[in-house]
């Protein structure tokens, strides 16, 4: 039983993680149809982002460790959207209207761009930071066996949960996000409208990014090492968190990323640890084959 | 500087596109603030150290102003001077082309190895016919190959490379493992048993994936093919008794002309036809091997498309529900796509092990599949020609890269340019989709005419709907 408590705390932090991530892609497929292939590159280099203004508060301007991971935070999450709406505005906007398969093609080729320029510009070793929050709260004990929850676990988990409050008010209840949920159901009508769709989209990659720099931090914090090569798999894995969740739909992420991580942690704890990624991918398989429309998400309408 | 530009018609938007500048400028210089100004590095305690490099973050900046100045001014030049000129010449060009250009191809296709014997001499090309001829060959096969499935078939598939590994690893796993243990004496011809076998048993892991997926569309079946590609690559690290996980398989058998070895032994190629001995004749041969492979793929692709079966692909691609409400069995027709395209990837998957003699599941990553639907894409998705060129713009660009040594001395010793590689590839995969998203050759002859001929222009081939 302790173990379990621990596998589900470990899985739900890593399951918000995914989530985060997950978002970003349900939201850029939602409104453009498009899988954001460089995605989970994007969440790469917001954690090299967060590593390296981390570094710079902590070591060169001497600030304690809380008010420099909130500063941290805030300047990563808006360089990160900088850099996905650099992203949107050169590498897919001009390929909108076009056919299908080239953003896709184009968001590929982003995806190798950004990590390989990572390796060049950074250096290809692991880079480690201090560990930080490692106090652990116990909150079951069995047979000698503590289970506990980890002031970090914690921070991830509140973060987690504030910031998609946040972003569900601004999706719910602002214009902004009246006017990215117009363009998701009819972009011609939206722009009959008045809204600027170009001005919607673009917010909408900005907004993705920022939640994927959320992860970034929390990711560097809870695993305190990241590489160039950390974009593909937690990629790939958010994805598969917002189709079993049903894409296009932003619950349907938040629970997509919470049972991959769940899945992926118990999987590890019961089973096998090397194929817990195998567990993760079939059951993305098993979700399209039997509930194609995922968790949540709305059934597709075929016309002739 | 303002008297060049400013040509007597019109006038050039020289304050719009300065503020322009400027303002790309100032994003590239947000780009940069923290990741390029800074770089950690670990120091002897394994501690990371912050080193500043604002000169970079500056240096970045200006070519980014300079870039987009550059750009308005050739947009600008452009759209005032060229109104006439045909929008899409290099399409055209290259369309009209193709059909001249295939026997002369021919020709210099054959006749390449011998050429580049003859310049460089035994020694020295080798690494022409095998880094450029084979590697170019191999994926022009997988191009091919992968064409039936996206180009024909308008299924999108993006774990490829699992099928050339499952033909990879056939032939390594049949060929040390399974023939010296039955029939020895058949060692020699592993190679030519195998590669059937390799074709087959790719193909119905073609079937095996493909059935319970097929039904899905588009993205969604992208995604599950990607899954299926991780799967197998994922089993293949950690399933260590069957594969040898990271380690993978070694001295496996190279292929032999057609029973006779290339070796320096007395019934070996060079023994037997009174040849001075010379590794340079097994990498003929493998290119002349792989060659032949790769016609057929060609010819299968050509001959299938005047089936009915072939025809079913395309009138799937154009519009499923149609097909559906005409009588043809979608799910057969997907399936016999997957089969058949997967097959062509095991044959490359083959030819591959032989010719590295080692492989391990590092050749078989995500990229390589991402690389071959770059390929087929960039290739203009069916056009046989288009994949050739394709394959030789960014598998011979890839190589070319690597013989960038010349730059060490213009830059220093310090400077490696073979760790810009992935990084240039990744930069022109982007800019060749910007540049021709429907790919280079984007019209294509229709499969069946009724009273006469029309071409189609690309803006009515829509394919890949899925």
């Amino acid at each position: 039983m302790a173990i379990f408590i621990q596998q589900l705390i470990n899985g739900l932090t890593l399951g918000s993680i995914y989530g985060l991530i997950a978002i970003g892609y349900t939201m850029v497929f939602g409104i453009i149809g498009m899988v954001n292939f460089a995605h989970g590159d994007v969440f790469m280099v917001s954690a090299f982002v967060a590593l390296l203004l981390f570094m710079i508060f902590t070591t060169l301007l001497h600030w304690a460790l809380v008010p420099a991971l909130l500063v941290v935070l805030v300047l990563a999450m808006a360089i990160t959207g900088l850099w996905n709406w650099t992203i949107e505005r050169t590498a897919y906007r001009p390929l909108r209207g076009s056919f299908r398969l080239a953003p896709l093609i184009s968001a590929i080729g982003m995806s190798i761009l950004l990590s390989n320029l990572i390796q060049v510009i950074q250096g290809p070793r692991n880079k480690p930071v201090p560990p930080m929050f490692t106090q652990v709260i116990p909150i079951y004990e069995e047979n000698g066996y503590v289970a506990g929850i980890g002031y970090k676990q914690i921070v991830i988990m509140v973060v987690t949960a504030v910031l998609l409050a946040l972003f569900w008010y601004l999706v719910q209840k602002t214009p902004l996000g009246r006017a990215q949920r117009a363009c998701e159901q009819d972009q011609k009508m939206a722009a009959l409208l008045g809204i600027d769709v170009d001005r919607t989209i673009s917010l909408t990659f900005v907004m993705g990014a920022a939640l994927a720099a959320v992860a970034g931090v929390m990711y560097i914090m809870y695993y305190g090492v990241v590489n160039f090569a950390d974009g593909f798999v937690p990629g790939v894995k958010a994805f598969t968190a917002a189709v079993l969740g049903g894409i296009g739909s932003l619950p349907g992420a938040v629970i997509g990323g919470l049972l991959i991580g769940l899945i992926e942690t118990m999987w590890s704890a019961y089973f096998s640890i090397d194929y817990k990624d195998v567990a993760a991918f079939s059951l993305l398989a098993i979700t399209l084959v039997f509930l194609p429309t995922g968790l949540l998400g709305r059934p597709e309408v075929e016309k002739v | 500087m303002s008297t060049d530009m400013s040509s007597p018609s019109s006038t050039f938007p020289m304050v719009k596109s300065l503020k322009q500048a400027g303002f790309v400028g100032m994003v590239m210089f947000g780009l940069c603030v923290p990741i390029v100004a800074f770089r950690a590095e670990q120091n002897m305690n394994n501690e990371l150290v912050l080193q500043s490099r604002w000169w970079l973050t500056l240096v970045f900046s200006v070519l980014a102003m300079i870039g987009s100045f550059l750009l308005s001014l050739y947009t600008h030049q452009k759209s005032h001077t060229a109104h006439s000129s045909a929008p899409s010449s290099v399409t055209k060009a290259l369309s009209a082309l193709a059909p001249r250009l295939t026997p002369l191809g021919f020709a210099c296709v054959i006749a390449y190895p011998m050429v580049m014997l003859a310049i460089n001499g035994p020694g020295g090309s080798i690494k022409w016919i095998d880094n450029f001829g084979i590697q170019i060959l191999i994926y022009v096969m997988l191009g091919w190959g992968l064409n039936i499935v996206v180009g024909l078939a308008g299924l999108l598939d993006l774990g490829y490379v699992a099928f050339y590994a499952v033909g990879a690893y056939a032939y390594a796993l049949i060929a040390t493992k399974v023939i010296p243990d039955t029939f020895p004496e058949l060692g020699f011809w592993s190679f030519w048993i195998c590669l059937p076998i390799s074709g087959l048993l790719a193909a119905l892991w073609g079937i095996i994936l493909g059935f319970p997926v097929l039904r899905l569309r588009g993205d969604y079946l992208a995604i599950v093919t990607l899954a299926f590609g991780e799967i197998i690559r994922l089993v293949l690290i950690n399933w260590v008794d069957f594969s040898n996980g990271y380690a993978g398989l070694s001295s496996i058998p190279r292929p032999s002309f057609f029973g006779i070895p290339f070796n320096a032994s007395e019934e070996g190629f060079a023994a037997v036809f009174d040849l001075e001995f010379s590794p340079i004749y097994r990498t003929i041969f493998l290119y002349y091997v792989i060659l032949a492979l790769s016609l057929l793929t060609a010819f299968v692709t050509i001959r299938l498309r005047r089936l009915p079966i072939g025809r079913a692909w395309e009138a799937l691609r154009e519009d499923e529900i149609a097909c559906r409400s005409l009588g043809i069995n979608t799910t057969i027709t997907k399936l016999t796509a997957f089969a058949i395209g997967a097959g062509f990837g095991g044959f490359a998957g083959c030819f591959f092990a032989a010719r590295q003699g080692f492989i391990s599941p590092e050749s078989f990553v995500f990229l390589e599949s991402a690389q071959i639907l770059a390929i087929v894409v960039l290739g203009g998705m069916g056009s046989l020609f288009g994949v050739v060129v394709a394959s030789i713009a960014l598998v011979g660009g890839i190589e070319i890269l690597r013989e960038l040594d010349f730059l060490k001395q213009v830059f220093g010793e310090a400077f490696d340019p073979s760790q810009y590689r992935m990084l240039i590839f990744g930069f022109a995969m982007v800019l060749m989709m910007l540049w021709k998203p429907r790919g280079l050759i984007a019209h294509r002859e229709p499969s069946i005419v009724y009273k006469e001929k029309k071409s189609i222009g690309s803006d009515m081939v829509q394919e890949g709907h899925g």
